[in-house]
Order: C-alpha cells, then structure tokens, then sequence
C-alpha cells in the first residue's frame, strides 16, 4: 500500500494555478524530499495532502484514505509541520503539547508531555509561556507537537528554518527515527544536503508542475546547483 | 458529539481562556470600552433627568437595560472577533483544523470561552450600572442573571459562528459587525425587554414570552453553529 498516492491534482487560486496535473506515489517507509523555487507549489501541495486545502481537480489518498471523503481519518494518522510554528504563544511547551494530545484523543500524562518537551531539547523551559522563546525554540516545539501522536506519514515545510545546530541535529535524529520505525516522510526543503543519504526520491517542482520524480542524486547532481536553489 | 469531542471542547475552551487570562488581549479592551459607554451614557443623559415615560424614574434608569445591553453586545464583538484573529495571527487556526474529531467540539469551546469572558464583563459591569444610573439591582439580581445568561450564550454563539466565517477574510473587523448586529436584532429586543421587566416588575405576564424567544434564539443558533461550523471552518 501507498502511503501517498496523487492523482492529476490540481489548484487554482482565483486565476491562478498553483498546481497542474500532480501525479505520483510514495511507498510506505520512503523519505521523499519536495524540491523547487519559491512558489512552485511545494506548500500548496502539502496543504492538500494534510487536508487543509481541497485540490480543484484531481483525487489524493494518504495512509490509504481519501483526503476528499475520508479526512477526519487521514487527520489521525498524519503530522503536519507548516510555515508557521502552529503553537500558543501564551501557552508554555507542556501546555501546548497537553492540548495538541487532548486533540489527537490521547493519554497528556505530565511525564510523557515533559518526556516529549525534553526530546526536542526543551525541558529547561518546559513551563514558561512559548512568547518567550527564540524562533528556532518554537520550530522544535512545533515540531514536538507534530509527531506527538506517532503520525504514520509525517509532511514538513521547510522544516530546517530557523533550526541552530542543537535543532536540526534533533531533526536528524527525528527523520531517522522514522526511518527505522518504517513511516513515511514527505519534505519540503531547500536545503538538499540536509537530506541527502536519507532521501530516497526528489520530486522537483517548477511553476506548478511536477518536472522529475527521480532518485536523488539525479536531481540534484552537484553541490553547486544545490546551494544556487536555496 | 462523544465523550472525547467534549474533551476536545473543553481542552479548546481551557486554552482560549488560559491565553486570555495570560495575554489579556479582549478582555482589558472590551472592559475598557464597555464602562466608556456606560459612563459616557451616564453624563450625556444626566443622572437627575426625569423620564416622561416611567413616571418618577430617572431617564437613565429608565434606560439602564438598553444601555448595559448595548455596552455588552458592543464589547462583545471585541472578544469574539480576537478568538479567531488570534488563532489567524499565531497560524494556529490550521492546527485546530488539522485535528482530527468532531469539528462542533472546535465551535462548542470557542462559544463556551466566549460566554465565561462575557459574564465575566457583566459581573463587572453590573455593579457599575446600579451605581452610576441608581438602579436596584440586587433585589432581583437571581432572575436578573437568568435573563444575562440566555441573552450571553445566544450572542456568544452568534457571535462566535459569524466571527469564524469572516476570520480569514481581509475586512473582518468592518464585516463582522456588520453581519452580526442585523441577526442579533431579536436577541438584542429579547434581552432588554426582559431586563426591563425583570427590574420593573411582570405586571402583564409579558415576562415568559420574552424568555421564550431567547431560549429559542439560543437553541436555533446553537443547532444551526454547531451543524455548519464544519464547513465554515473548511478553506
């Protein structure tokens, strides 16, 4: 079975296509890296894959359910790390994480949540309001709240942004973690070398359109081309 | 809604009321502006003014009712409008949105967050009314606070559906009083009638008709909020 599987999507914001004819498919346990300039479609694409925008044409199942009739199922087996952080400001780590928990209808037992703080190196501020925070503090919060509930397909935007090298050390850990426990990863980055060695695929975009699906030293031959895409 | 949709409900009622208790965003403005209007009211028509209508009243007292409902419902539309423009601002309305469940929890919680910040400003607002415009308040106040909780959940869940449909529009400040006022138009008539009533006394049995409508205020639009948030919360 799949884990992602895009037929012929499409997206059109008042006249303008954001994507054209989509089609591809990730096996389940493959990290697959989403690759291309700014406003290819890279995000317009992982919002429809977390049931947060509604394709215009063309049909998307994940973790084998249709984001069209199935979401609410498709909701409780997929994490989402956005643009933006996605957490309270007034709220501190443990709270934030002792609601996203509530949400996803599981156990917020302190010590898990403090356990969960703690993972993305957070524990010493634990309880102070997340408004206090640096950007990359809230990115691995955000990221905490998103694999929270062990999602079986993980989507992330530009996940690396904002990270000092505590964070994204913490990220890698995280993207190996997945890797070993056989769930998926769909990510969106500019920052190629960050996945390379663990991604499987680059599915490149330009304009709206898919224009390589392909393993990853294909699509990113050489290190320069790589650091002229960022 | 299950057992787990009610805890959902409460969890998004308990962060709205946590935030708002740590950021103080609505409440300070919407209680500043809310005692502006009663007190601009209570020098503007003059405490000793008679009224030509209630025989030995002052205008003022005559006027209490619709004057501390129209304080209320005008601040009201402050804390219903920053629900969702703080989850827009934080980028949090695609978390609540990306969990999975019943979306009526979600609409349940901002509605219950809502109405305990509005009774909050009514118990406020209160004392400063019977002060400032020399109304009896406290002998009636059991019936007094029936009649503020029918006519605080009706606006809350009014209030609460509209300021979800306009959140992600650019104008929602201009628009969502706009849309709202024209449908709370019976709730507002409701509500001062039967505070009126309940302060002046029930002498034609008017009373019961006014409770009616604002029970039946409240139970359409909390079937008609709760069954459509889901798709005004779609994109």
């Amino acid at each position: 079975m799949n884990a992602v599987d895009v037929q012929g999507v499409a997206k059109r914001y008042a006249r303008v296509w954001a994507l054209r004819d989509i089609t591809f498919q990730i096996a389940r346990g493959e990290l697959v890296c989403l690759f291309g300039p700014n406003g290819s479609g890279k995000s317009t694409l992982l919002r429809i894959l977390a049931t947060l925008s509604r394709p215009t044409r063309g049909s998307a199942h994940a973790v084998g359910h249709s984001l069209q009739t199935e979401g609410d199922l498709v909701r409780s087996r997929i994490g989402f790390l956005g643009h933006r952080p996605q957490v309270y400001a007034e709220l501190s780590a443990v709270e934030n994480l002792r609601f996203a928990a509530v949400m996803y209808g599981r156990q917020a037992a302190r010590p898990d949540l403090r356990r969960a703080v703690e993972a993305v190196g957070l524990g010493a501020v634990a309880d102070v309001p997340v408004r206090g925070y640096s950007q990359g503090m809230v990115q691995r919060l955000a990221l905490a709240r998103a694999t929270l509930h062990d999602p079986e397909l993980l989507l992330l935007d530009e996940p690396f942004n904002a990270l000092d090298a505590q964070g994204l050390d913490i990220m890698d850990r995280l993207l190996d973690r997945f890797a070993e426990s056989d769930r998926t990863v769909l990510l969106a980055t500019h920052w190629l070398d960050r996945v390379e060695g663990r991604a499987s695929r680059v599915l490149a975009l330009a304009a709206g359109r898919l224009v390589s699906d392909g393993p990853f030293a294909a699509a990113a031959p050489d290190r320069a081309t790589r650091q002229g895409a960022r | 809604m299950t057992a787990q949709d009610w805890r959902r409900a409460w969890a998004v009622a308990w962060k709205d009321l946590v935030s708002e208790r740590r950021g103080k965003t609505a409440f300070n403005a919407m209680a500043f502006f809310a005692a502006i209007v009663v007190i601009v009211f209570g020098l503007a028509l003059g405490p000793d003014r008679p009224s030509f209508v209630a025989g030995e009243e002052t205008l003022l007292q005559y006027l209490a009712p619709g004057l501390f409902w129209i304080a209320v419902f005008f601040a009201g539309v402050l804390a219903v409008a920053r629900s969702f423009a703080s989850e827009i601002e934080g980028g949090t309305l695609d978390t609540l949105r990306l969990y999975p469940g019943d979306r009526r929890a979600l609409c349940v919680g901002k509605i219950v967050a809502n109405c305990a910040l509005l009774i909050v400003l009514e118990i406020a607002l209160l004392p400063m009314v019977a002060v400032l415009y020399s109304v009896d308040l406290w002998s009636r106040l059991p019936s007094l606070m029936g009649v503020a909780l029918l006519a605080t959940v009706g606006f809350a869940t009014v209030g609460t559906l509209f300021a979800a449909m306009t959140a992600t529009l650019r104008a929602r400040e201009v628009l969502l009083p706009v849309l709202l006022f024209p449908m709370l138009v019976p709730l507002v008539l409701a509500a001062v009638k039967a505070t009126t009533l309940v302060l002046r006394g029930d002498m034609m049995g008017e009373l019961a008709v006014w409770i009616t409508l604002l029970v039946a205020f409240d139970l359409v639009f909390l079937v008609v909020g709760t069954l459509t948030f889901e798709y005004v919360l779609d994109d």
